[in-house]
């Protein structure tokens, strides 16, 4: 038996019926990694002592009864923006390279107390700002089905890590697409979650009111299992939401018999990649054929989305980044003269360029005269899109997209222009302006080999109906990520 | 409806966000802040003068603590990272002459 | 000075609420203790951490806000003020600009009989920054972040004060509006009530106002008066030589008891104010108002009038007893027990005071219980005990809230009213003092005195005074 190539469910069960233990999973995956990083490079930091020591734990707990859950034993990974007590959380930030925090994250909490075994931190776009996961201080990751290309982003190392078997799920974060996109690009099952539903005490803020922690795995059920560990109503998260409804594992049934399916005609446009047109096409058809009704219709404001997204998420990030100042934790310059001088020079140095530019942006269109024309705009327009989508949610159930206009670039080419490749975020981002849950799942390859993803896109709270479609699929298909 | 972005402009704007920008990198960001606007001036052809700025997405409101202490004695956990400490304080340049 | 000027002056107030933890986290306020020591993640900025607002900030601001007649807003939100320094460790300011919790309210204040109301722009919430020590010797400050966090109030006035005696009228005001309400001890000198003054001049009659400047790090009412004197001669001299006053920020050097512009390349002022997106609106209805409405005190103004009236106290000791809310509650309560308002108005205002200044004690200190006071008082007028063993029971009823029937029954402090024991005295005291007996007989109204305390000391103070006298003349 491949142990590597279970789900996180698959293992979980055979960790509980005692047919492999903690300890077993925990080195086979560290042994995956030791092989598979030089060539992937998903993480930034892998604490082998610290996971083996967990799995000793975790296994006498088992073996007590006193972790019973799916995930109890199953070794899982975290996006190096997510704090972990005591663990290097670097953001892939240089200004952060040395930073450990001194509380945990309330998602990675929830984790823990499921059972996971907590392997490492992976490699993303610095501050999750980017597409590619080439933004990171540490250096860009490799998409494993093809290392020429990226792994998308921002939650590159995490997707990367989950494809390359170098863990059995992983925790990513989404602010405009961060963990669809690389989701599709990896061939795994990535889902954002309606605004509100896993707490974001502990994620490092980049757009506070875009952010979102979110499960990628290898199939759906994982997905389910995940989400059900970390979704929770957190009292230290005031934009926490409480949800009726936290056990996502019922929704897991091959039926979407008179599931109303839309498809924004007006997403297949000439920035769609042909192929990928095709794929989506052709995945819509699977869930056809098995009672969905699906309709083409068109979504409106497509193309304001992404200004929008921009001045909105540069401005909070703007914001949200001014605490790295040398002063209380994290890299500060060695020579300055004097306070100012310290600041600039602690930035200047920590920050990488595109981090830079999303402060620059952010900081300029919330100076003074320039508030009214660019930011409140953005919130005006991001009222228009959420206004949309309810119009759209009135006829569907779910809108079905791709999750990007292409497959994973290849590595190097698209730093040069940053305005182009924020245009790849065109069908993620509008999902997080209006705070919906979106969920890619892999539906084929291109010639290259490289996978394709297709978006799912649900009403609020309707995670159910999104991982029930998504079920369906996979178990029609039979396409999973192993 | 090209934008222009002045190097005062920049400059200004590097006050603001503490950032010391190289001459390329001033020039590149100025570049960069003349596209990315013209960009977002797209978003004047939609009309919005009956659209109230949306902050929050759901309508949640009056979310509180109560007034009891939960926090004991951190000190040494705030200080852990402390890049310069002075003591039990955090240490920076001088602050006021 | 050819030309006639008038100051035109605007407060910017801050008050620290009298809350037990901090305005977005479970940290405590308590004052003093070792830097750093009431801090957690959310207070000091570390990354991932969330703010979750202290609902008793809200009531207590809700409360000064109705106390002040402003427009209560129904629906508030709270803003990020964005600017770069250390004691800031966010390096922006959770605050409130766009929806302030108040605005459009106003104060009556009174200087030199005349009546006068200084309107209220609006008024905040926010957060308190943390603490900078500054180390002369190797150019570096230290940063404790044990206030950072506090909750505040920012009332900002209209520019209605013309004068340092009508800003000192306007904050006595507020002090005491607040300080009723229980919403802050707004001590000046300790910084739990702080004020910012906006000044400018202009001639007389003129309906423009002139450039104005803001004066920041006022710790007294006498800084405050000083640095409005000086800014006003500074403001006028500089338009008298036909120059302009430059709208800027200055601060006041205690020591130097004068002002310096805050002026600095890197200070943009441009805050970048945006809704802060990780609080939720704060939505205030009638039932909140209400509920607020009904725990508000008699203020201080109210009581001032019924006290004269219904009391018969004059008008300067109302004005100590009402200094307090905790004092005018305890003159209330006492009175209302022995119906002696001016006995009790004297207890509290001759030895209450008397023992507060020497144990270095504020009015809210005050422990002891309106029962006791009226107790003692009722002790008195009987002749159970005599008013100097009187006062040595108030200083326990002061400290330690005895119960004084009590106490003297424990330490037998009530007076002797048995006639033949005090005879025998007396006669004791009369025998042993032959001199100071044939002094009085020769005509020496002193010498009784003598007797009258010898008599007092052999009976351990526990005589009235008075029958002694009686007595003594008799029995001579």
């Amino acid at each position: 038996m491949d142990i590597l190539s279970l789900s996180a469910v698959e293992l979980g069960k055979k960790i509980k019926a005692g047919e492999i233990s903690a300890m077993e999973a925990t080195q086979a995956t560290l042994a995956q990694i030791e092989k598979e990083e030089p060539r992937i490079h998903g993480y930034v930091t892998v604490d082998a002592q610290g996971a083996l020591k967990q799995a000793e734990e975790i296994q006498g707990k088992i073996e007590r009864g006193e972790l019973t859950g799916p995930l109890a034993g199953v070794p899982a990974a975290i996006k190096d923006n997510i704090c972990i007590k005591g663990r290097l959380t670097t953001c892939s930030s240089k200004i952060l390279s040395n930073y450990k925090p001194t509380y945990t994250a309330e998602a990675v909490e929830h984790l823990q107390d499921a059972g996971a075994i907590i392997l490492g931190k992976t490699n993303m776009d610095e501050f999750a700002m980017g597409s590619t996961t080439e933004t990171s201080y540490f250096g860009p990751t490799m998409n494993p089905h093809n290392v020429g290309h990226v792994p998308g982003g921002s939650s590159g190392g995490s997707c990367a890590a989950v494809a390359a078997r170098e863990c059995y799920y992983s925790l990513g974060s989404d602010t405009g697409g961060s963990i669809r996109q690389p989701s599709s690009f990896c061939g795994v099952v990535g889902l954002k979650p309606t605004y509100g539903t896993v707490s974001r005490y502990g994620l490092v803020a980049y757009g506070s009111s875009l952010d979102q922690i979110g499960p990628i795995t290898k199939n759906v059920e994982d997905c389910a299992a995940v989400l059900t560990a970390i979704a929770s109503w957190d009292k230290k998260d005031s934009t926490s939401v409480k949800r009726e409804d936290y056990d996502f594992m019922g929704s897991l049934k091959a039926d979407v018999k008179g599931l109303r399916v839309g498809i924004p005609a007006d997403y297949f446009t000439e920035g769609l990649n042909k192929e990928v047109a095709e794929a989506i096409r052709a995945a819509a058809n699977v869930l056809k054929e098995q009672g969905a009704v699906v309709e083409e219709f068109n979504l409106s404001l497509v193309k304001y989305a992404i200004p929008a997204y921009y001045v909105i998420a540069s401005a909070e990030a703007s914001s949200n980044l001014e605490r790295f100042d040398g002063v209380k934790y994290g890299y500060r310059a060695k020579d300055y003269e004097g306070l100012h001088n310290m600041y600039k020079k602690t930035r200047s140095e920590g920050f990488g360029a595109e981090v830079k530019r999303r402060i620059m942006l952010g900081s300029f269109v919330l100076s003074s005269g320039y508030y009214d024309a660019y930011y409140l705009k953005a919130l005006r327009t991001k009222a228009l899109i959420k206004a949309a989508f309810d119009k759209a949610f009135e006829n569907y159930d779910i809108i079905l997209a791709p999750a990007a206009p292409t497959t994973a670039p290849e590595l190097g080419k698209s730093l040069g222009d940053p305005l182009k490749m924020y245009l790849s975020d065109i069908y993620t981002v509008s999902v997080n302006l209006a705070g919906l849950p979106g969920l890619s799942i892999p539906v084929g390859k291109d010639e290259k080999g490289l996978p394709i993803g297709m978006q799912l896109i649900g009403d609020h709270f309707q995670e159910k109906t999104l991982l029930r479609a998504a079920y369906t699929y996979e178990r029609v298909t039979g396409k999973e990520a192993r | 409806m090209a934008n222009k972005i002045s190097d005062e402009t920049i400059e200004y704007v590097g006050i603001l966000a503490k950032l010391e920008l190289s001459e390329q990198e001033q020039q590149d960001a100025k570049a960069d802040m003349e596209k990315m606007l013209d960009y977002i001036d797209t978003l004047n052809e939609l009309d919005t003068s009956d659209v109230e700025p949306m902050s929050h997405v759901f309508p949640i409101n009056n979310v509180f603590r109560e007034d009891v202490v939960t926090n004991g004695n951190q000190m040494e956990e705030t200080l852990a990272n402390a890049p310069l400490r002075g003591g039990d304080c955090f240490k920076v340049p001088k602050t006021i002459g | 000075m050819s030309k006639q000027y008038e100051t035109v002056i605007g407060l910017e107030v801050h008050i620290e609420l009298a809350t037990k933890t901090k305005i977005f986290c479970g940290c405590s306020t308590e004052f003093g203790g070792a830097p750093n020591v009431h801090t957690c993640p959310v207070c000091t900025g570390m990354p991932g951490s969330l703010p979750v607002l202290n609902k008793q900030v809200v009531d207590h601001a809700l409360a000064i806000g109705l106390a002040t007649n402003c427009h209560i807003t129904r629906v508030c939100k709270f803003d990020r003020k964005n600017y770069f320094y250390p004691d800031n460790p966010q390096n922006y300011q959770i605050s409130q600009l766009y929806l302030p919790i108040a605005r459009d309210g106003w104060v009556e204040i009174e200087t030199g009989g005349v009546k006068k109301k200084v309107r209220i722009h609006e008024m905040h919430m926010e957060e308190d920054a943390g603490k900078l020590v500054h180390d002369e010797w190797d150019d570096t400050s230290l940063v404790d972040y044990n206030r950072s966090g506090v909750p505040l109030v920012e009332i900002v006035s209209e520019p209605d004060m013309r004068s340092a005696e009508e800003v000192i009228a306007y904050l006595e005001k507020l002090r005491h509006i607040v300080q009723y309400l229980g919403a802050s001890d707004c001590k000046l000198q300790e910084g739990s009530m702080r004020a910012d003054v906006n000044l400018s001049v202009r001639e007389i009659g003129s309906d423009a106002f002139g450039t104005r400047t803001e004066m920041k790090n006022l710790n007294s009412f006498k800084a405050i008066t000083h640095a409005i004197e000086g800014e006003r001669e500074r403001q006028i001299e500089l338009l008298e030589e036909g120059k302009q006053v430059v709208q800027e920020t200055r601060r006041w050097d205690d020591n130097k008891e004068s002002s310096h512009a805050m002026r600095s390349k890197e200070d943009a002022k441009d805050y970048r104010y945006f809704p802060e997106p990780d609080l939720v609106p704060v939505m205030i209805d009638d039932e909140w108002i209400a509920r607020v409405k009904a725990r508000e005190p008699e203020f201080r103004t109210a009581k001032l009038a019924r006290y004269q009236k219904e009391y018969g106290i004059s008008q300067v000791d109302a004005e100590i007893l009402t200094e307090s809310r905790n004092m005018a509650e305890l003159f209330e309560a006492a009175t209302a027990l022995c119906k002696k308002p001016k006995k009790v108005a004297n207890w509290l205002m001759v030895e209450t005071m008397r023992l507060m200044k020497e144990h270095d004690m504020e009015p809210q200190d005050l422990r002891f219980s309106p029962e006791n006071l009226a107790g003692l008082i009722e002790m008195t007028d009987k002749g159970t005990v005599n008013s100097s063993v009187a006062k040595e029971v108030f200083e326990h009823v002061f400290l330690e809230n005895v119960d004084p029937q009590a106490y003297v029954k424990e330490h037998g402090l009530a007076t002797v009213n048995d006639e033949d024991a005090l005879r025998k005295t007396l006669e004791e005291v009369i025998a042993a003092n032959p001199q100071a007996v044939a002094d009085y007989k020769g005509g020496k109204e002193k010498a009784l005195g003598a007797l009258v305390g010898q008599t007092m000391k052999a009976m351990k103070g526990k005589a009235n005074p008075g029958r002694i006298n009686e007595l003594l003349r008799e029995m001579l």
